[in-house]
């Protein structure tokens, strides 16, 4: 089962060649014609890649996450999030990177197998990098006004994590 | 809206960083995060490039629809606008296929493809339509059946049992995609 998970890669390449060729498809040509459109969908997505790090790289440098993490104690502590999985929360809709170090450094501190390790990982696993993701999405199409999306992915968001603290305490 | 959001982090993360000493680190992170995003395009280009040109194929042989066909039911229900459309069922039905398997580098070129054929749909240039917000909430929350970098990280930090979170993350991103769909329904109506 492992080996055909890490193996999925080149199964999913080669069944959708192979079903091409079985359908008289000119696959290497087609390979070819829409290789040609990611090129340009990723210069397109370029320029608003870069104004997305450029603002998240100031705010991760300036510490405002710090400042914010303590002003917001109060409330999380309701939702019962303990407070050293602040910082990997707030990272998390904004960089991938970023929160990929982030929870490396907690599994280091507290142990993969503790309440905030395991917490940690799921939270990990069910959040997205929100910014990231409506940049690109919506930049690659041209989409100036989002209208709902903002909101209601960050209310998700919360949901998800509101759930792994409440399925965490059922676990341990 | 972006605007606004864009204005507020770059505003508040320079007048913190100033006030309290960072001007320098500051300097540094604005150089490094051009570089940094040359990278990370660069990186993208290549599987971009594969992605799309897999697709292409699966798009002339007629696999995409057949897979969104199979999957029609249950997306007709939560995409109303594009339930009609093969090509942009096909692209949304590969982006969550994905995603569920962990596999983001290939998720984000489907995601691309599904936004484009949405937009050729969309009868308000340039405004979200409610499908996209949709999509990109479900982006947002996504159900995975294999978080294999986490499962690997845990791994690697001594974990006796590093696939014990696969369930309870399953569960998790099951139930927020549920509550998205309903955030989403409720909120289009107001925007």
């Amino acid at each position: 089962m492992e080996y055909f998970l890490k193996s999925i890669i080149p199964i999913l390449i080669f069944s959708m060649i192979l079903y091409g060729m079985v359908k008289k498809v000119k696959v290497y040509e087609c390979f070819v014609e829409g290789a040609k459109e990611g090129m340009q969908i990723c210069f397109r997505i370029f320029p608003y890649i870069l104004a997305m790090l450029l603002a998240v790289a100031i705010l991760r440098e300036s510490g405002v996450l710090t400042y914010f993490n303590k002003l917001i104690a109060p409330v999380v502590r309701v939702i019962g999030l303990p407070s050293e999985v602040v910082p990997l929360v707030l990272i998390k809709p904004l960089s991938g990177s970023g929160s990929l170090g982030v929870y490396a450094e907690l599994l280091k501190n507290y142990g993969a197998d503790s309440y905030i390790g395991i917490l940690a990982s799921i939270i990990m696993g069910s959040t997205e990098t929100i910014f990231y993701t409506l940049t690109v999405y919506f930049g690659a199409v041209n989409i100036k006004k989002i209208r709902h999306t903002l909101y209601a992915a960050i209310m998700a968001d919360l949901t998800a994590i509101i759930l792994a603290v409440i399925i965490t305490r059922c676990l341990i | 809206m972006i605007n606004y959001i864009w204005f507020f982090i770059i505003f508040i993360g320079v007048i913190v960083g100033l006030i309290t000493g960072k001007g320098e680190l500051l300097s540094n992170a604005i150089i490094n995060s051009t570089g940094a995003s040359v990278n990370l395009i660069i990186g993208l280009v290549g599987m971009m490039c594969l992605w799309c040109g897999v697709i292409k194929i699966a798009e002339q042989s007629g696999l995409t629809d057949i897979i969104s066909k199979v999957l029609k039911p249950i997306l007709r229900i939560i995409f109303k606008d594009i339930s009609k459309d093969d090509k942009a069922l096909g692209a949304v039905v590969m982006n969550i296929a994905s995603n569920m398997m962990g596999l983001s580098n290939a998720a984000t070129p489907f995601g691309v493809k599904a936004m484009e054929e949405m937009e050729k749909q969309n009868k308000n240039k340039g405004v979200a339509s409610n499908d996209m917000a949709l999509f990109l909430v479900l982006n947002a929350v996504c159900i995975q059946f294999i978080p294999t970098s986490i499962i690997s990280l845990r791994a690697a930090s001594g974990s006796h049992n590093p696939a014990v979170i696969i369930i309870p993350a399953l569960i998790t991103t099951s139930l927020a995609s549920f509550f998205g769909v309903i955030y989403c329904k409720i909120l289009q109506r107001y925007f």
